[in-house]
């Protein structure tokens, strides 16, 4: 090791050497001739920093690392120059917050960006750790947004991709030993991949699903505390958060000191919520707390009652109107307008985090009587076609007793032809 | 009964008086129909009239209720399908009617072509019968559109833009059938002001004329019956013929029923132009082998756009079809002329083939 190290010394003393006599090179990147010439582990950051957002926009190694790259040599890499080398710790915040928190700076190459990432970096359990107790095992910029590689978080490459985030965050909470000394578990990643929200994301491609950012914060990154999940839930399901917030719930959930959405929902591991989840059958939620005799058990069952109750005339309307419309009714109209006791479902099961049963049961309501109609009106159609086919029936055999009269008259025609003729 | 008798006798003679049935009654006497082996395929012009006929009844009643815009055209239909009565069996019967016409057409055509019926002095019919053809299978594509659903819109965007394909003059066809630059409320209008009013007014020229030829001329015998014997004498049109026609018709009426009943026209998903062409767009049956011909030709032919050759080989194709009077000869000098039967049966296979891929081929190819 300390051979190679005096060997990359005597490299670099003679690149300054030719440098120096070759004045009409001096403005060319020093660092760039002298990193990919040296190879390997040293040259690696040359290859990576071409597709670097900042070599986009025209910086340079010494943008972070400081020195002067007019210099051959190591007399470039001179600490009175300002080369900082390799930045680590806390002077991570301090070589990206130069740029990147000056809002002046900023507006110069990207005016849509904000300005605040360090200050709210300094608000996180990351920073927190960082600045006040020196732990330099925690997560700095370069942990998210990897050194000679950043890129836009729109760049299906970068690792701040909606895609990729869950990987990146899980390069170290995914890390047993990592986070050993903090004892926080290790199977987030693994959970969120099997929820709805993952599928979403990586299944049907909705970069609007939430990963570990939406809800964790980024910059400003903190564990989830009880009444603050709530909020997170609530900023995409807006109205079972209204609902909720209402509700006896929300004030007792938070009397015993558990996490509201999460208690029934869980937190990374999301799965499709179904209606099972509501009453007190096995594997409904309710039941986990409540009894058959308690209160809040007969709402549990009066709800499910009420869902089902919709969902089932939902499905005798909506099969019923497919069956006519397989046999050519026209019903495009009735299958719209049942579309409103659909929308009545989804309703219901939002409010159904109201745990009110006057509540859902208005919804409910509203969407039984749209499936009635509907369903009425399959019958109607369903009544139609019996007639048509009996109009049919009775059209067919007008038609051949008609044909059959004809064919006795051609008869009689023709024998009477054969006669004349004869 | 003898009252009722009395005035009717009275109400005829004062309409005879008048317009003089007599020379009616003359023609209906006179004129008759040779009985051969052959005879069957003189139905079949009665029945494509038959057919017609039913196309314009229904026609008319869909008019009532129809309305030609491209915000209202959809509606319309849906409201006359799902609301009005018998609106679905006058809609399906007008769709399925339309197809048994087309088919009927084309059989009558092959018919008339196989058995030399063309020759002189019926080239006037066989003109007048091959533009009835066109006209009938424009009415087919103008109609198709005029529900504005969402086949019916991609399906004439497709068909106009291979419109737009024929050199020299397939822009200005393009636009001048469109209306502007793509399919929208300007098509339909010009589509449906086609439909109903340019097409109707052509037919009753053509098919008047194609009427009054046949009668004027009678039906032709083929060459091996008036040579080679077999004729069976002639059949008298009235009653007779015009009986057995009652009843190729009253068949068509049921089976039009029956398909109606069974298989009533669909209206599917509005169009909506902003919307991806659904996969695995189809033209009519009538066009398919065209449109599959079209699908088979290499991109270039000879430094023409394949496209471009094909459409160009079916104009000559009709040109051909519509002349064949004039080039065949032999049939005309009253000889037999197995080429031109050979040509006849070559169409009937092509057209079938080229029907059959197209609606079993993978439609990637």
């Amino acid at each position: 090791m300390g051979r190679q190290r005096v060997g990359i010394a005597a490299f670099i003393w003679l690149v300054g050497l030719t440098g120096a006599a070759g004045g009409a090179q001096a403005q060319e990147n020093n660092c760039v001739t002298c990193h990919s010439a040296l190879g390997g582990r040293l040259a690696a950051p040359v290859e990576a920093f071409q597709r670097d957002i900042h070599a986009e926009k025209g910086f340079g190694c010494v943008a972070c690392h400081g020195g002067d790259a007019s210099i051959a040599g190591m007399g470039g890499m001179a600490r009175e120059l300002g080369f900082v080398g390799r930045p680590r710790g806390r002077q991570v915040l301090d070589v990206c917050g130069r740029c990147h928190s000056d809002a002046d700076f900023m507006r110069r190459y990207n005016p849509s960006l904000r300005v605040d990432q360090v200050t709210e970096y300094a608000t996180s359990v990351h920073g927190r750790r960082l600045l006040e107790l020196g732990d330099t095992a925690v997560a700095t910029c370069l942990s998210c947004h990897p050194a000679h590689n950043v890129r836009p978080p729109s760049d299906p490459l970068s690792s701040v991709h909606p895609v990729n985030v869950a990987a990146t965050c899980a390069a170290c909470h995914g890390d047993a030993d990592h986070m050993k000394p903090y004892g926080i578990p290790t199977d987030q990643r693994e959970k969120y991949e099997r929820s709805v929200h993952w599928a979403a994301l990586s299944e049907q491609g909705d970069l609007s699903a939430p990963t570990c950012n939406d809800c964790h914060g980024n910059h400003g990154a903190t564990p989830p505390g009880i009444s603050w999940v709530g909020n997170v839930c609530g900023q995409c399901h807006s109205v079972m958060a209204d609902y909720y917030e209402e509700s006896r719930h929300a004030t007792t959930f938070t009397m015993l000191g558990v996490p509201g959405c999460a208690t029934c929902h869980q937190n990374h591991e999301v799965t499709r919520p179904a209606d099972d989840m509501l009453g007190l059958d096995e594997g409904a939620v309710c039941a986990r707390c409540h009894a058959p005799g308690d209160r809040g058990g007969e709402t549990a069952l009066a709800m499910r009652s009420m869902i089902d109750s919709l969902q089932a005339a939902y499905h005798a309307a909506d099969s019923l109107l497919g069956a006519a419309e397989n046999h050519g009714m026209e019903v495009s109209q009735a299958l719209f307008e049942l579309g409103g006791a659909n929308d009545a479902l989804v309703t219901a099961r939002a409010a159904v985090h109201s745990f009110d049963r006057e509540i859902v049961g208005a919804e409910v309501t509203d969407g039984l009587e749209v499936a009635v109609r509907a369903f009425a009106r399959g019958e109607d159609a369903m009544n139609e076609l019996r007639f048509r086919r009996t109009g049919l029936a009775v059209s067919v055999v007008i038609i051949l007793a008609l044909i059959a009269g004809l064919l006795l008259k051609i008869r009689e025609v023709d024998y009477r032809a054969t006669v004349t003729e004869t | 009964m003898t009252r009722v008798r009395a005035w009717w006798h009275r109400s005829w003679r004062w309409l005879d008086d008048r317009i003089g049935f007599d020379a009616f009654t003359a023609v209906a006497k006179k004129k008759d129909v040779p009985v051969h082996r052959h005879t069957l395929w003189y139905y079949l012009g009665g029945m494509t009239l038959f057919l017609f006929v039913v196309q314009v009844t229904t026609g008319i009643l869909l008019l009532f209720y129809y309305r030609p815009t491209a915000e209202q055209a959809y509606e319309s239909v849906q409201f006359l399908m799902a609301e009005v009565e018998f609106g679905w069996l006058v809609r399906s019967i007008h769709s399925w009617s339309a197809n048994l016409m087309i088919f009927a057409l084309f059989i009558h055509m092959f018919s008339v072509l196989l058995l030399k019926a063309y020759r002189p002095p019926r080239e006037l019919t066989w003109y007048t019968g091959v533009g009835l053809l066109g006209l009938a299978v424009t009415f087919g594509f103008t109609g198709y559109l005029l529900p504005w659903n969402e086949l019916a819109y991609f399906a004439t965007r497709v068909g106009t833009e291979i419109m737009g394909a024929v050199p020299l003059v397939g822009d200005f066809m393009l636009r001048l059938l469109r209306g502007g630059d793509d399919v929208t409320g300007a098509t339909l209008t010009r589509f449906y002001a086609i439909h109903v009013a340019v097409l109707p007014l052509c037919a009753v020229f053509f098919l008047g004329l194609h009427l009054f030829l046949v009668q004027k001329q009678g039906m032709s015998v083929p060459l091996d019956v008036q040579q080679g014997g077999g004729s069976r004498g002639r059949m008298p049109f009235f009653p007779n013929f015009l009986l057995r026609d009652l009843v190729g018709w009253l068949v068509a009426l049921a089976v039009l029923a029956a398909l109606a009943a069974f298989f009533p026209a669909h209206l599917g998903e509005e169009a909506d132009p902003f919307a991806p062409a659904p996969a695995g767009i189809k033209p009519e049956w009538y066009f398919m082998f065209m449109f599959q011909t079209l699908k088979y030709l290499p991109a270039h032919i000879l430094g023409i756009e394949g496209e471009i050759v094909g459409i160009l080989g079916f104009g000559l194709a009709g040109v051909f079809l519509l002349l064949i009077p004039v080039l065949d000869r032999r049939s005309a000098r009253g000889e037999r002329s197995p080429l031109f039967t050979w040509i006849g049966l070559v169409m009937i296979l092509y057209v079938l083939l080229l029907t059959y891929l197209g609606y079993t081929a993978d439609p990637a190819i």
